[in-house]
């Protein structure tokens, strides 16, 4: 048998045009010239000048690498006699050739001659580019899903995550019934799940990357490649995420890279970033993270991270420096963004005799808002509320050697000029967290005194009517500085969190991880507790996006034992309790903010009597199709259960003759062989003594 | 403005979930026994392994890791009497009919057959290995007693007879069953003394015949060691405690599963009411495995109600500081009886609650 090739002779194959084979299976050889660079834009000299040339050029690449023996070659003109131009360089290694471009590019050798460096192997590439412009392939259009489809639902229901085991679930609340599944997967993440800030997407871990999944069907809307990702924070807006991977991956120019920054619409990477590790994380060998390490401004606008000695701002999409330079504050130690405006706070602590700072910088303008000096501090914590309205910081400031206290300053922002308010804190109490009610005016603070935990409960009042004389008698009241009023100070013991509501009013104190599982349910506004209850060895606790319900769980990832759920109304009634075996995490599906404007907010809320009727109507059928479900399976179950235990005894009395002779008399019969013995029991009880005196 | 509802920490250990239990409803979690204080019996030095009421309902055997057996009346509580002579723990007891003969499995490899009134030992077979369980057959002249898997002897079942007359007992057995594979933990005999129903260490049931010594049937529902096993009256069907949290109510003949009931902890003791369509479930935490932190709040050392059709929870019974080993209820039904490891035994009786409280669903037509 011939083979293929045998059908044809040598002439004919000769005409063949094999070449779009040949491009195809080219091995790609190494060139050899790795290690060679051009250096183009050098002065053409002649003879008589080659020497002195070749003697700077040397003198400029002389502290990046080693140049090989005859390594420097000038190509010289034969008409001329003048050197063409440019020079090869051979280097010892590819690395240094690498660095030679990155450092000599563009080195100045005076004005007319700004030194162009490129790697020999990338002439060669960039000359074999088409120089013909091709049209990109255009991608067929393909419909998307609804990703918002959830928010359609037409009970308004929320929904959650559940990850057990491996297998990571949707479900539909249901006011503490028996929750309606929507998407169930196995091994759907590797690690955890996550949310992006507004319920678009759910995020899952790989080995290969970050997934993200939405719409009605869960289907993959976006993948983004990072080897053993850990860490992800998404933008508030959810246009870009960041990722982290503790293994770093390595970059087209060989550099060791940490971060990346993606584009979520379009899954492209915006741009890597490698991880300072001389910055304040790395101490004792361990490296923590500081996690976000790049945050973001409100708007996803800007991205901005802490770099030592300087706040280093990049502007999205193009993710390049803004105004192409770092913000350089000196020993600056820690920053936050503003939650509405394009404000950064920042605060650097003492050094010699300049004072420590707090500063509010507006950008891009870099215009100082205001500043604030501070002295004796020995830590600084920085806390905006939700609306931007207000920015508190904690200062901790050595009052003696031994003792420390605690001052807020509390920065207005919406007045002119920024007024501070400053109140001290009761030097007794050691503060441990601060948390601001979201879209409100009110802070809750918790503190140590000595062994007991104290929860204070605090108001912005306007500037203007802040009334001095709230300064009523008793030490905690006594806490009270201008603008800023104590509501009420009480004994939280058992708990170690505070988790305000998502529309505010309501709070929760918990205490979890560490504690026993003590949750307190508050109303702020009231300033009484509603109710409390105990989810035993609680590791986490969550508010839905409504604020009408919270779930307490216990995740296996932390106790290993009896794992799950527990289901409250904000007022703290259990609505439902559910172990859950491997239970890991339960996420509430974050609802982007409402559209409508203020007035048809209003409008609602002044009809609110109308539509929850129409609502509660809705919710009494549901409970009542429910109940009727119930009713018929048990109903059924009885009935079932009644039959079986028909049958079972019919068979048991149809042995009776049996039965009867193997005792020999009716074992069960009532009338009993034996004369039934009748039992007398003599209780005696001393009512009374008394002596009495015989004569 | 909001109702500022407190609840007591007691109300809140004592509801669980519409989740899982009633889905619509208010959690039915009762307290049924807040009038009536319990009647605790302290005469065990060691955790309880079994009690068991005669058939009369008037007096109460409990067997303990203590090595005496213990006899109690039912009603008050008050120590009739113990079995003196075991060497070791004691594992099983039974009772005859007439209430007049007591058998006792030990640990100190022997089983004892006693006179209840006299206390005195009329007989005892000595064996190889510990005797784990020990049952009279319908008739009590026949009784079969299991032998544990020890130093090379297999877990082995032993037919004896019962003499009325003492001084016509012998140790001669009628029938030896070898148990191969898992060892058994748990035996009692099937109606008519025709088979025999053994619970064993890696969660099967297997039935045998108690003529033929053949096994007829064997089942694996369950997943861990089964702890106890008790009848039905009319021997349809049975009910099955086990380490891997669950009880399960089988079909005698089939062996199907019926019902289960699912806790969050290992069961050690399952028992039928005689009266009511409910069950009573005991268990806790492994002694070795609770922590001192946690305690009995962590443990769950309760006995907890579930209704029988629906699987339902419908109460818990609290008291015990160690996991119980242990239930029965009286055979009239009005009380019921626990032995837990911290060596107390405690006799509840229902409140009237209890007898009122009935499921709509029970006396409904579809």
């Amino acid at each position: 048998m011939p083979s293929a090739v045998d059908q044809y002779n040598d002439e004919e194959l000769e005409d063949i045009d094999f070449t779009d084979i040949e491009e195809r299976y080219r091995v790609e050889l190494p060139t050899g010239f790795d290690t060679v660079v051009v250096v183009d834009n050098v002065p053409k000299v002649g003879e008589a000048k080659k020497e002195k040339l070749l003697n700077v050029i040397k003198k400029i690449f002389k502290d990046i690498g080693t140049i090989k023996e005859n390594g420097l070659h000038m190509p010289v003109d034969s008409k001329t006699g003048e050197s063409k131009g440019y020079i090869f360089i051979d280097f010892e290694t590819p690395e240094q050739a690498t660095l030679a471009v990155k450092q000599g590019n563009g080195h100045k050798l005076d004005r007319a001659h700004i030194l162009a460096v490129n790697r020999f192997d990338d002439i060669e590439r960039y000359t074999n580019t088409n120089d013909q412009y091709e049209e990109p392939e255009e991608e067929p259009f393909v419909e998307k899903e609804h990703l918002k489809s959830w928010l359609a639902d037409p009970r308004a229901r929320d929904q959650w995550v559940m990850m057990k085991g491996d297998e990571v679930s949707i479900y539909w609340n249901n006011k503490g019934d028996q929750p309606d599944l929507d998407h169930s997967r196995n091994n759907w993440s590797d690690m955890y799940v996550s949310w992006s800030p507004k319920g678009t997407y759910l995020a899952t871990f790989h080995k290969q990357g970050i997934a993200l999944w939405g719409g009605p069907t869960w289907n993959k809307i976006n993948r983004f490649a990072h080897p053993n990702v850990k860490l992800i924070d998404f933008s508030p807006n959810e246009k870009y995420i960041t990722t982290w991977s503790h293994e770093p991956f390595i970059t087209a120019d060989g550099e060791h890279h940490h971060v990346a920054i993606w584009d979520i619409v379009t899954g492209s990477q915006l741009r890597t970033f490698p991880i300072d590790t001389s910055a304040a994380g790395a101490q004792d060998g361990k490296q923590k993270i500081d996690w976000p390490m790049f945050k973001w401004s409100f708007d996803d606008k800007y991205v901005a991270r802490l770099m030592p000695g300087m706040i280093s701002v990049y502007e999205t999409p193009g993710m390049g420096l803004l105004d192409k330079k770092s913000i350089k504050v000196d020993d600056v130690k820690a920053f936050a963004w503003s939650p509405s405006e394009h404000i950064l706070s920042y605060w650097t602590p003492e050094s010699g005799n300049i004072p420590a700072r707090v500063s509010l910088l507006r950008l891009p303008s870099r215009e100082v808002v205001r500043t604030k000096n501070l002295f004796n501090v020995i830590d600084c914590k920085m806390f905006w509320q939700a609306t931007g309205d207000y920015f508190l910081v904690t200062v901790e400031r050595a009052k003696t050697k031994k003792s420390t206290t605690t001052n807020f300053e509390i920065f207005r922002l919406r007045e002119k000029d920024v007024p501070v308010d400053v109140m001290e804190v009761d030097p007794i109490l050691e503060v441990t967290n601060i948390f601001w009610e979201p879209l409100g005016s009110r802070f809750a603070l918790l503190a140590q005194e000595g062994t007991k935990i104290v929860c204070n409960f605090y108001q912005m009042v306007a500037a203007a009517s802040a009334p001095t004389k709230g300064k009523k008698a008793g030490p905690s009241v006594g806490d009270v500085a201008q603008g800023v009023k104590l509501l009420k100070s009480f004994d939280a013991k058992g708990t170690n969190q505070i988790i305000w509501s998502p529309k505010g009013r309501f709070c929760l104190l918990a205490g979890v991880r560490a504690f026993q599982g003590e949750i307190q349910f508050w109303d702020v506004e009231d300033l009484v507790m509603m109710g409390s209850g105990e989810h035993y060895m609680c590791t986490d606790v969550e508010w839905d996006p409504t604020g009408r319900y919270v779930t307490s769980s216990v995740s296996w990832w932390r106790v290993q034992s009896d794992t799950g759920f527990t289901m409250w109304t904000f007022t703290g009634q259990q609505l439902a309790k559910q172990s859950v075996p491997l239970f890991k995490q339960l996420l509430w599906r974050p609802r982007p903010p409402t559209l409508l404007s203020e007035e048809a907010q209003k409008k609602v809320k002044k009809n609110l009597k109308e539509y929850s009727k129409q609502f509660e109507e809705e919710d009494a059928a549901q409970t009542k199709a429910v109940t009727r479900e119930v009713l018929e399976r048990r109903i059924k179950l009885w009935n079932e259960w009644s039959e079986y235990r028909e049958r079972v005894h019919s068979d048991y009395l149809g042995q009776a003759d049996v039965r009867n002779d193997i005792w020999g008399f009716d074992p069960d019969s009532t009338q009993d062989s034996l004369p039934a013995e009748s039992l007398e029991e003599w209780v005696e009880e001393v009512i009374e003594e008394t002596e009495e005196v015989v004569e | 403005m909001v109702n500022a509802k407190q609840q007591s920490p007691d109300e809140m250990s004592s509801t669980v979930g519409r989740l899982s239990a009633t889905v619509c409803r208010p959690a039915r979690i009762n307290d049924f026994f807040y009038e009536q204080r319990p009647i605790l019996l302290h005469g065990h030095t060691r955790s309880l392994t079994k009690v068991k009421y005669n058939r009369d309902g008037d007096l109460l055997f409990s067997t303990s890791k203590d090595s005496k057996p213990n006899v109690w009346f039912a009603h008050n509580g008050e120590r009739l009497g113990s079995y003196d002579g075991h060497n070791g723990a004691v594992w099983d007891l039974d009772v005859s009919y007439d209430s007049k003969r007591l058998l006792t499995a030990s640990a100190d490899n022997t089983c004892r057959l006693w006179g209840v009134e006299s206390g005195k030992q009329l007989y005892q077979w000595n064996t190889r290995t510990p005797v784990r369980a020990v049952a009279f057959g319908q008739g009590d002249r026949i009784a079969l007693y299991v032998t544990d898997a020890l130093m090379g002897q297999p877990s082995t079942i032993w037919i004896v007879p019962i003499e009325d007359d003492l001084e016509n007992q012998t140790d001669e057995f009628i029938r030896k069953i070898v148990i191969t594979g898992s060892k058994a933990t748990v035996a009692s005999w099937g109606d008519l003394n025709k088979t025999i129903y053994t619970g064993h260490e890696d969660g099967t049931i297997t039935i045998w015949d108690a003529e033929t010594g053949e096994q007829i049937k064997h089942v694996k529902s369950h997943t861990k060691a089964i702890s106890d096993m008790q009848w039905a009256a009319d021997y349809g069907y049975f009910i099955t405690a086990s380490k891997d949290h669950t009880s399960k109510i089988f079909d005698a003949k089939t062996l199907r599963v019926m019902k289960t009931y699912t806790t969050t902890r290992p069961v050690n003791s399952a028992a039928l009411s005689p009266i009511r369509p409910h069950i009573a479930l005991g268990g806790g935490q492994e002694a070795m495995e609770v922590t001192q932190v946690g305690g009995a709040k962590q443990g769950k050392f309760e006995t907890r109600f579930f209704h029988l059709p629906f699987e339902e929870e419908i109460g818990r019974v609290k008291g015990h500081f160690g996991p119980i080993n242990t239930l029965a209820f009286a055979p009239d039904g009005r009380s019921f009886a626990s032995g837990a490891e911290d060596g107390f035994v405690r006799i509840h009786y229902f409140d009237d609650d209890y007898f009122d409280f009935k499921y709509e669903e029970e006396s409904m037509e579809l």
